[in-house]
């Protein structure tokens, strides 16, 4: 390229000779150079910004189209993955601690018809009616005839009535997948495991959804795809569940009771391993929740965890044993037992007169209401709060259940002294078995609070200490005593040294105001071996009725323990637990809280 | 030599799309191996778990509690009590006569892959 010279000579000369300045001439064409350049370069600038709008357009379009297709394609499974393999699970099994199935899936089809495509409707209501019982022919052919181009026949049906239906050779009917939840040992555990139901359905598909128990509350990780081969492990133990749910239901004919629950828990882990309500029902084949009468008489109610009964008597331990904690009493302490006692217009008396005085241990043993509600006088409303609370009294069960949530204790609104005193024996309060198994399990683990969990754990967490071992060991010798030469005489198992304590609380009336005369709540809370105990089980009765005597015995001595001693005969072997006999008390030794 | 060379460039690059050829049609062959397989192993899952449900449904406790007594004659099971515990001092040594023979025994193991 040729630039065109700054100073041209010709220019600058004739300028010279015009007598001007020929540095304008040199400015002047410096200006143009410049000018050039500078067009140049935004050119050059415009034309590669161009190219990159191109680029970048070019490659939006590209993934914008990538996205169009993935959004619109059928997808697919990665053809060569590992993963691609697991067609089936689409809901986790449940499954108890040694691995045996509580539920699984089971693949089944559904029918469905097209009745547009349907070539003879009649016949076909006719067989279909022949194979299931319990459609009706006529009606049936009503629905295929009124102009409906879908109909839901038959939502889940066994691989032979699907060959039956298959044999009608009628186009217009159809089979959909499914899977079915399946529960295959019936009634066990039944209110644990809750049961299933079909979600969203079509006819391809449907999803299986939780409807309560653990199977609600864990609906998420069940239905979680990446889960569907691992099993959800309970704490449940089949063989146990089995026999306590028969001793139980055996002990609720024989005492004509209506209804009964039962809460076996490992008192260190708080893990529960049988856990019984009854009636009780299939969760195959779940009931529907009643309509009219009362919730708490339905089979679906789970007495043990939703159930919020005044547990009675079996709560003057946990009296005992704070008194003792605070260093008030000591097992051989004389309390004033002389009634009845009145506060304000209120009397508190026993089931009889056990005379003006009792050691504390005898109060206990004796299930004496003056005692406990004198010794309630001395902690004061304010302690005892606390101490329930800390046992986990003043709110609903962590357990895994959805029911759970909702079982929140009832308190008195406003605790008075008279609360006070009538709590410490366990009337004015009401909680689940639950609660009291977890009390309970406190007493008997040596003083740390135990959180109830349905889920098998691999390791004893140990809660927050809410007495010292030494007023849980005074209050388990108590317990022992209850049995061994007190109100639950009955329970003796030889080789188990079952320590527990009766409870008998009236049944409220509907209407708030009072109680029943004849109808109450029978409970046994006990642990075993007292010396070391392994077990905590809570078992109660409701309006039990024990006939064999001359006058109707409803005390839970009577009717409640009976059972419980039956049950631990029958599971403790089952636990594991082989009989051995009770360490000696050593003598001259009183232990006592410090 | 400039000859040379290209004959032997040649000659690579049809060795190398033979080799390739090869490779895509062992993969493909492969892939379908796979997927055989892994229906293969789908179908045995399902009939696994179908299996699984029938043991379960079969070894129900109340199934098994009619069968023992049902049997009782024969087998005389009973729930286990804590008497039943016993010490292993309490354990008689084997006697020296012959092993349990079984009468009629029947072979099982096969029966499940009939159709």
């Amino acid at each position: 390229m040729i630039r065109k010279p700054l100073r041209p000579l010709a220019s600058i000369l004739h300028a010279r000779n015009a007598g001007e300045n020929p540095d304008q001439i040199e400015r002047a064409n410096v200006r143009e150079r410049h000018e050039e350049m500078r067009n140049k370069g935004r050119a050059r600038a415009e034309g590669r910004l161009l190219i990159m709008g191109v680029l970048f357009a070019g490659a939006f379009l590209t993934v914008g189209a990538r996205m169009a297709v993935v959004s619109t394609s059928e997808a697919t499974e990665p053809r060569t993955s590992y993963a691609g393999s697991r067609i089936q699970a689409e809901r986790a099994d449940i499954v108890d601690r040694k691995g045996r199935i509580l539920a699984t899936n089971l693949e089944t089809h559904s029918i469905y018809a097209h009745p547009h495509e349907m070539i003879d409707p009649a016949v076909a209501a006719q067989r279909l009616a022949e194979i299931f019982p319990d459609l009706d022919a006529a009606k049936l052919e009503h629905r295929f005839t009124d102009g409906r181009k879908f109909y839901w026949v038959k939502k889940k049906i066994s691989p032979e009535q699907k060959q039956a239906v298959h044999d009608i050779g009628e186009p217009g009917l159809l089979f959909g997948r499914r899977e079915m939840r399946l529960y295959p040992n019936g009634r066990l555990a039944a209110h644990i495991l809750g049961g299933a139901s079909f979600g969203e359905e079509d006819v391809h598909d449907a999803e299986l959804v939780g409807v309560a128990g653990v199977e609600k509350f864990f609906d998420d990780a069940l239905r979680d795809p990446a889960n569907g081969d691992k099993a959800l492990t309970l704490s449940i133990d089949l063989t146990v569940q089995t026999a306590a749910e028969r001793v139980l239901w055996g002990g609720m004919k024989l005492m004509n009771a209506k209804g009964a629950s039962s809460v076996l828990m490992d008192a260190h882990t708080g893990e529960i391993v049988s856990m019984v309500s009854l009636p009780d029902f299939d969760p195959n084949n779940r009931p529907n929740a009643p309509v009219q009468g009362q919730a708490a008489d339905s089979p679906l109610f789970n007495r043990a965890v939703q159930g919020l009964y005044e547990l009675g008597s079996t709560f003057k331990i946990f009296t005992a044993a704070q008194s003792m904690e605070l260093g008030l009493a000591n097992p051989e302490t004389k309390i004033n037992t002389a009634g009845p006692l009145r506060w304000g217009k209120f009397k508190i008396r026993d089931f009889r007169n056990y005379g003006a005085q009792l050691t504390l241990t005898k109060v206990i043993v004796k299930s004496s209401n003056i005692g406990t509600a004198r010794m309630a006088q001395v902690i004061g409303a304010a302690r005892q709060q606390d101490f329930l609370k800390q046992l986990g009294f003043f709110e609903p069960t962590s357990v895994e259940l959805v029911e759970a949530s909702g079982a929140q204790p009832l308190l008195p609104k406003n605790w008075s002294e008279l609360s006070t005193m009538t709590i410490s024996y366990g009337h004015g309060m009401s909680a689940s078995p639950l609660h009291l198994a977890a009390g309970y399990a406190a007493i008997a683990n040596g003083g740390t609070k135990v959180v109830p969990t349905i889920l098998k754990q691999d390791s004893v967490v140990q809660g927050p200490r809410v007495m010292t071992v030494a007023s849980a060991e005074a209050s388990r010798l108590m317990l022992r005593k209850v049995v061994s030469e007190g109100t639950a005489s009955f329970g003796e198992v030889p080789g188990y040294a079952v320590g527990g304590k009766t409870g008998t609380a009236d049944k409220p009336l509907e209407n708030g105001r009072g109680y029943y005369e004849d109808k109450v709540i029978a409970t046994f809370a006990a642990m075993f071996p007292a010396h070391d105990p392994k077990y905590v089980l809570i078992l109660s009765l409701d309006e039990p009725v024990e006939t064999s005597g001359d006058e109707p015995r409803r005390t839970a001595g009577w009717t409640a323990v009976p059972v419980a001693a039956e049950m631990i005969t029958r599971v403790a072997p089952l636990l594991g637990l082989r009989p051995e006999v009770e360490p000696a008390p050593l003598a001259g030794i009183t232990l006592t809280s410090n | 030599m400039r000859m040379v060379l290209f004959i032997l460039a040649a000659g690579m690059v049809i060795g190398l799309s033979v080799w390739a050829y090869q490779e895509n049609y062992r993969t493909q062959a492969m892939i379908g191996e796979t997927e055989r397989l892994q229906r293969e192993i789908g179908v045995s899952r399902a009939r696994l778990a179908v299996l699984k449900a029938e043991w379960a449904y079969l070894n129900r406790p109340d199934r098994l509690r009619d069968l023992t007594e049902i049997n009782y004659n024969d087998m005389q099971l009973l729930p286990l009590r804590p008497d039943q515990f016993g010490r292993i001092e309490q354990v008689a040594f084997p006697s020296n006569d012959a092993p349990i023979t079984f009468e009629n025994a029947v072979e099982v193991s096969s029966e499940e892959a009939k159709p």
